[in-house]
């Protein structure tokens, strides 16, 4: 934007402006640059740029042993850490055989749960704060507050947790903590009428997400993307239910799928609206885990003294809040892993934006990304 | 559709004999070469029995500082049939080229990018095989087994000692 | 207010013998420094209450300080005067690449074009800066004066996104100026003249016997005036819900996000003063200024003072609740609104009032 002076006032040239959004923006999520080339304001090409959080996971992973993991696990999604290890426990325990009691399933789908809620709370917020709502956020962030303690008194920290081990978890819980668990699962279900009433039916959140970067199915499948993503353009895919594992079959729970009611199937507001109604279900699934677990038991009785699969390859995902979860993992027989490579929902999700926010405006790139709830913790590992 | 299957499947509608069948080979994966790979990847999408439109991963592999591959391995998936199917292509280290399948899954982009960026492996076919996590400007390939890292970058220096962290 | 200030000078002997031209600036500059002062204190406080009851509103509990020591004060009193001396004593940065001469110019631009429309609002019976004959037509003309120190902010800053955010709160100023003036003419035709005492003034009495006779009540046409003359009010000063120009989540800060220090402190201050100024007109055109709601009671000189204040201080108050509670329009779907339907109903509401003044009334 220099003060050159254009001498040849004959043609009058409409040049596209790049735009840099990040890596520093209040927007995006994290450390993600997006090189936008815009026509005015309608977006004409976005570049996104990752790789500003990379932080070695897969390498460090082929250097230490297959306990010592779990905390790179947890870093990688550090929003929802719990489902990571979830993850990477099940495959290293289907690679090594191993079948775990019964309670410590229930734990680990009940922590599995209550992380759940906690990362769609934190959805659902930012994407309020990305259109301008702040008051929305702050009541997520007080309800994100209470999960976050509970976590504390079970295991002590309040984000990064090193809980699920393969084979286990690592403390069971301290006396006191089911009826805490009880007590917020009936603060929290009225709650969602509170979101509901402020943010989900304001006519302005309705105009500014309902119709803009829409989503088609088979866009989303042969771009990978999955989780509320995929479930917000109508397909109902859950690996909860179409990929089974852990015991999720014994829980009675819907798969909220979005319908267009807003607008049309597979815009924001129904990407939106999946992950709020997903907080009721998971809180079902926690009430109903929380009733049937049996309440004695060891969890530390299959921790195998030293983890060491023999060799091969196994594949396995898991749903997380953000899509599905999968460990490549390779193991050569001894206790440090070959190669482990972990699958990111939210690198997929970040691969479509170009083709979903093409054509629309600059503020609603920003609610796009909101919609998408990416992480850049996963993504650049 | 059960893995052996899927192999007759394969073996008949699309090149006889490709993929080895009896007791030597394997019963969860299929190896095939860099060479018939771009056409299989079209085939797998598009049979209507086998239909895999989903790439679930893909991952690059170093075998070893003694040997003398690289490995990349797709895992598919098909939404409507609900099977799966793992394919592993081997390419030698000197010369790593695998055709792309970016066209094909439109996911293979970003994935094809990362193991470019960590293996060396080259795409051919791949309209903008550039680095994604790391600089641009970056030497090397980390996640080969022989991979050396750097003393310093544009003159920031890799601390080796450790004293002071305790 | 300047000639009563002249007055006043006329009867001290040692001014008697200056030069008129020299009174004049003296009786002006006399009665700018109080005007100054009330801006500067109504940022304090506004910016005070916003920020206490934006913490409510959010379960959350705001600026606070325990008694005695260095704090904020009890209940965080002092927060904003802490801000203000921070603000004050604060390196000036300009960037190298800025063209230097908008740059500085531009807050100042801004500041200006909020207090020129400040003089002309009538605060009680008698005290009012200016009483121009022509109160109305002044106040929408000068308030588009900081448009200009926007834009210059905006373009000036050498900034793409200081640009964006020039650009789009230019075309939605300039947009909503005119259901503000539409609005506004609904009242000027009722009372026939464009003087700010006098539409104070014709709300005196009572309808129905027991609601002031304030114009919001008069009429159901005039009653959807206030309505859009509130809210193209809130959108003239880049309030939420029409705040896409300083819009953080999207542009950093919009046309501001180069400045810093006091020259961002003059951004601020004149942005809080439009607040009160879009309160302020608004209460004196329909809810009867300094007029008391409970007609004959309570109508003295300081009571009316009180009245305008209290009008004032509840419009604001509903302004900050709006932009704690609703999410931000996008630019275009403002102009939508701006263009295809306040503007129609503005023209709707002229006919409406001029026929139901002459069939009904």
């Amino acid at each position: 934007m220099g003060v050159e002076h254009d001498h040849e006032l004959g043609v009058i040239h409409a040049e596209e402006m790049v735009l840099n959004v990040g890596p520093q923006h209040p927007s995006t999520h994290g450390v993600l640059r997006l090189k936008v080339q815009t026509d005015g304001e309608i977006i004409t090409k976005i570049d996104p740029y990752i790789g500003y959080l990379h932080r070695c996971f897969e390498k460090h992973c082929e250097n230490v042993t297959y306990e010592q993991c779990i905390p790179y696990i947890d870093r990688c999604d550090y929003i929802a850490s719990m489902n990571n290890d979830f993850g990477y426990a099940v495959t290293v325990e289907q690679l090594m055989g191993i079948e775990i009691p019964e309670k410590v399933e229930y734990i680990r789908v009940i922590v599995a749960e209550l992380n759940r809620i906690a990362s769609h709370l934190l959805a659902i917020g930012t994407i309020g704060l990305d259109v301008g709502a702040f008051t929305p956020f702050l009541y997520c962030f007080r309800d994100r507050e209470r999960i976050l303690d509970l976590f504390e008194m079970l295991c002590g920290a309040r984000l990064l947790y090193n809980y699920i081990w393969v084979g286990g978890v690592s403390h069971d819980f301290p006396v006191g903590w089911v009826e805490k668990t009880y007590e917020f699962i009936d603060y929290f279900e009225p709650k969602i009428h509170e979101y509901n009433e402020l943010l989900t039916y304001n006519k302005i959140f309705i105009e500014r997400t309902a119709d803009v970067g829409i989503l088609p199915v088979d866009v989303a499948i042969s771009y990978g993307v999955t989780g509320p993503n995929l479930r917000g353009s109508g397909l109902r895919w859950d690996l909860r239910r179409d990929d089974l594992y852990s015991i999720y079959d014994q829980f009675e729970f819907d798969i909220p799928v979005g319908t267009g009611a807003m607008g049309s199937v597979g815009d924001c507001w129904d990407r939106y609206y999946v992950r709020v109604r997903e907080m009721e279900e998971s809180a079902k699934i926690v009430r109903q885990a929380l009733d049937q677990m049996p309440r004695e038991g060891d969890v530390h009785a299959t921790i195998p003294r030293k983890i060491r699969p023999p060799k091969g390859q196994i594949y396995k995902r898991t749903e997380s809040p953000r899509g599905d979860l999968g460990f490549y993992i390779i193991s050569d027989g001894s206790p440090i892993p070959f190669r482990i490579k972990l699958r990111s929902p939210a690198f997929t999700a970040v691969s479509c934006i170009n083709e979903i926010a093409r054509g629309w405006m600059l503020s609603d790139v920003m609610v796009i990304l909101g919609s998408l709830d990416i992480v850049l913790g996963e993504i650049d590992r | 559709m059960e893995f052996n299957k899927i192999i007759e499947s394969i073996n008949t509608d699309f090149k006889e004999g490709l993929l080895p069948i009896g007791e030597e080979a394997p019963t969860d994966h299929i190896q095939v070469s860099p060479e018939d790979w771009g056409e299989l990847a079209g085939f797998l999408r598009e049979n209507d029995s086998l239909k895999f439109d989903s790439l679930m991963c893909l991952t690059g592999i170093d075998e070893g500082t003694e040997e003398e591959n690289l490995g990349v391995i797709y895992s598919l998936h098909s939404m409507i049939h609900r099977h799966k199917l793992e394919v592993r292509i081997t390419v030698p280290k000197s010369r790593p080229v695998v055709p792309s399948v970016e066209q094909i899954w439109r996911i293979a982009d970003w994935f094809e990018r990362e193991i470019y960026d960590m293996f060396g492996i080259t795409f051919e076919g791949h309209r903008d095989l550039r680095r994604i996590l790391l600089p641009e400007d970056w030497e090397g390939y980390p996640l080969r087994k022989d991979y050396i890292f750097p003393e310093s970058w544009h003159g920031i220096e890799v601390p080796k000692m450790k004293e002071g962290w305790e | 207010m300047v000639d009563f200030f002249l007055e006043k000078f006329s009867q001290i002997s040692w001014l008697t013998g200056l030069p008129d031209g020299i009174l004049f600036v003296l009786a002006v500059i006399l009665i700018a420094i109080p005007i100054f002062l009330f801006l500067a204190v109504n940022a304090l406080v506004v910016v005070y209450a916003e920020r206490k009851i934006s913490a409510f509103m959010q379960d959350r509990l705001g600026p606070m300080g325990q008694g005695a020591g260095l704090h904020a004060g009890k209940w965080g009193l002092l927060q904003t005067v802490a801000d203000t001396v921070k603000l004050i004593s604060k390196e000036d940065i300009i960037p190298a690449a800025v063209d230097k001469k908008l740059f500085i110019s531009a807050p100042f631009i801004f500041f200006i074009g909020s207090f020129i429309t400040f003089v002309a609002l009538p605060f009680n019976q008698t005290i009012v800066a200016a009483n121009f004959n022509i109160g109305i037509f002044y106040i929408v003309a000068v308030s588009s004066v900081g448009v200009i120190g926007i834009i210059l902010a905006g373009y000036g800053s050498n900034n793409k996104w200081s640009l964006y955010g020039a650009m789009r709160s230019a075309a939605q100023i300039i947009s909503y100026e005119i259901p503000v003036a539409l609005s506004l003419l609904t009242v000027v035709m009722l009372v026939g003249s464009l003087q700010m005492q006098e539409i104070i003034k014709a709300q005196d009495g009572v309808i129905w016997g027991f609601l002031p006779h304030w114009f919001v009540f008069k009429n159901p046409f005039t009653f959807i005036a206030f309505f859009i003359l509130f809210i193209s009010g809130v959108a003239e000063v880049n309030r939420t819900p029409f705040d896409i120009p300083e819009a953080e989540s999207e542009l950093v800060a919009g046309f501001h996000t180069e400045y810093s220090g006091l020259r961002w402190a003059f951004f601020f201050l004149a942005e809080y003063a439009n607040v009160f100024i879009v309160a302020g007109v608004a209460s004196v055109v329909f809810l009867g200024g300094w007029q008391s709601p409970i007609p004959g009671f309570l109508e003295g000189s300081g009571w009316g003072l009180v009245w305008f204040l209290g009008k004032a201080i509840f419009l604001i108050f509903t302004m900050i609740w709006f932009r704690w509670t609703f999410p931000r329009l996008r630019t275009d779907q403002l102009m939508v609104m701006c263009w295809k339907y306040f503007i129609p109903i503005a023209f709707i509401n002229i006919m409406g009032v001029g026929l139901w003044d002459l069939f009904v009334s």
